[in-house]
């Protein structure tokens, strides 16, 4: 098992905006959840059956093709930053790291697989998370990478199932698939547009909900939003990642007309939003985050509109990372006061949009190998 | 940020708007936003209302069967009521144990008791375990033809060939 700086791309497969319609669908993400017999929830786990748990689960991911050179990251040994980092690449739940100033419980861990997109959260709310995250628009895919992986794990764990309910969880709004389908999309066309509330009004309509970037309670910020399904039981996992690809399928088709409607009615005025955003990312000596995702907001539309063809998705969402407030503390080796993080940001923002390179905070610029989009 | 419309709370949603080819920007807090038919949340029937649900499931509307009070889990001590609190159940096995309400519960949330997805095998699987397993199989390869998706099907097949002989020998 390799430590946590050995492996710094850790969960970042999506990034490289390879899936369908990555300009304007980000990643997919599918997740399982399970819990094994014999053990409480995790609320109300009590230490032995957490640390049991964990147990079974190390016990197992090394000898598993889908978990093959895995990492076991446990949250008691990391410190804050790196809990927090994890949070910020969604490989882990606020749940799961606890609170900068409280250790997290006992056995909690995220095991991330060194060759496929998948991780599983260990002892959440569930003993068992299995989570895949792709690129673009590829439900099919991340489905069948995570149904495998289920396949192997259960084959060694003994999962709590009833013959009626499916999959038993701790909340019941995950009974039955314990699968929730998310897709986080781009869509600043339907938001200047106006016609975004139609758009989201509909999707409850239709058995979907929505969400801001980083899930449950989150904001809306940068026109992300994340469109989820909603039921788990009496569908089946194919008819619940069929119905949400249809929607969402959907969805992107109106974000493509508002655009049109924009560059027709509005091109200037749009063009002249695109470009001003781009030279404040570009020169710009403070930048929190919220700021920095409203303009990348107008950068990705820009270059999606193919206004700025100089500059390439990848980049962007790769921005959108390593601009988060622990990532920028990792990057620095120190924390840092608000204002310094800010200029922290607006620095890293800089240097990559000069350089267009592939820089990381983790390591030195290298050229840029991963495949642009749409290649 | 403060909302530009009731300048009192923070601002939560971020609009820029163009209109007669001018672009403005609209900071808003979530409740001027709503009233102004951008929401934060889902509308109503995108939300679960799961404490909503289980207070009626506890009689605090005319629902006709209040949950005995000391209802109680037999593996992890959990009571109806503390679930009705924290929304969330103790363990498996608590599923067996407030399995009315449960099923009650589920079907509002869901519109469906019945899972119709995969069906588990455990490692050790009894024969009436292997032959719900062969069910669900078959009809996940139903559903697979029926959608065209021959390569999954294919995958199906396999796998109820494999469990048809283990469930020979």
């Amino acid at each position: 098992m390799s430590t946590f700086d050995a492996v710094p791309d850790l969960g970042l497969n999506w990034l490289d905006a390879s899936g369908d319609h990555a300009e304007i669908v980000l990643s997919t993400r599918v997740r399982l959840a399970r819990n094994l017999q014999g053990h409480a929830f995790g609320p109300r786990a009590r230490v032995n059956d957490r640390e049991a748990v964990l147990s079974r689960v190390r016990q197992h991911s090394d000898r598993l093709d889908s978990l093959e050179g895995a990492t076991v990251l446990h949250m008691p040994d990391l410190d804050a930053r790196r809990r927090t980092i994890l949070l910020e690449r969604r490989l882990a739940s606020r749940e799961l790291i606890g609170s900068a100033d409280a250790d997290p419980a006992n056995g909690t861990a995220v095991v991330v697989s060194g060759r496929h997109p998948l991780n599983v959260m260990v002892n959440e709310e569930d003993h068992l998370r299995l989570q895949s995250v792709v690129s673009g628009l590829r439900l099919r895919e991340a489905w069948s990478q995570v149904d495998r992986l289920d396949e192997e794990l259960g084959r060694e764990l003994p999962y709590a199932f009833h013959h009626e309910f499916g999959f038993l969880t701790s909340c019941p709004t995950n009974t039955g698939t314990g699968l929730r389908a998310s897709v986080l999309v781009h869509l600043p066309g339907l938001v200047l547009t106006k016609e975004i509330s139609k758009v989201l009004h509909a999707l409850g309509q239709v058995g979907l909900t929505f969400r801001g970037l980083y899930g449950e309670g989150s904001e809306v910020v940068g026109n992300f939003f994340q469109i989820s399904n909603q039921t788990t039981l009496g569908k089946s996992e194919e008819d619940l990642l069929d119905h949400l690809d249809q929607v969402v399928r959907k969805v992107i088709q109106h974000e493509r007309e508002a655009r049109q409607v924009l560059l027709r009615d509005a091109g200037s005025v749009t063009e002249d939003k695109i470009w001003r955003a781009y030279g404040l990312l570009r020169y710009a000596r403070s930048l929190s985050f919220e700021e920095l995702m409203n303009l990348l907001s107008g950068v990705r539309l820009g270059v999606s509109l193919k206004l700025l063809p100089e500059l390439r998705v990848y980049t962007l969402n790769k921005l959108m990372i390593f601009t988060q407030p622990a990532h920028l503390e990792e990057a620095a080796g120190r924390d840092l006061t608000p204002s310094e993080s800010d200029a922290h940001r607006a620095a890293f923002v800089r240097r990559i949009l000069g350089s267009e390179g592939d820089v990381s905070p983790d390591g030195p610029e290298s050229s840029d190998e991963r495949p642009a989009p749409g290649a | 940020m403060d909302c530009e419309n009731c300048g009192e709370a923070d601002a939560v949603i971020h609009l820029t708007q163009v209109v007669n080819n001018k672009m403005s920007s609209l900071h808003l807090c979530e409740q001027c936003a709503a009233a102004k038919g951008l929401e934060t949340e889902g509308p109503p029937a995108a939300s679960f209302p799961l404490q909503e649900f289980l207070a009626e499931m506890g009689g605090e509307s005319p629902a006709p069967a209040p949950a005995p009070v000391d209802e109680k889990c037999g593996f992890c001590g959990l009571t109806f009521q503390g679930f009705r609190k924290a929304g969330r159940l103790g363990c498996p096995h608590c599923y067996i144990s407030f399995e009315g309400h449960l099923r009650a519960l589920l079907g509002r949330i869901h519109n469906s008791t019945q899972h119709v997805g995969k069906v588990y095998l455990p490692p050790d699987p009894t024969a009436s375990q292997l032959e719900r397993r062969l069910e669900g199989l078959r009809g996940q390869l139903r559903r697979a033809v029926d959608a065209e998706d021959f390569e999954r099907a294919a995958g199906l097949r396999d796998e109820i060939r494999i469990l048809e002989a283990e469930g020979v020998t």
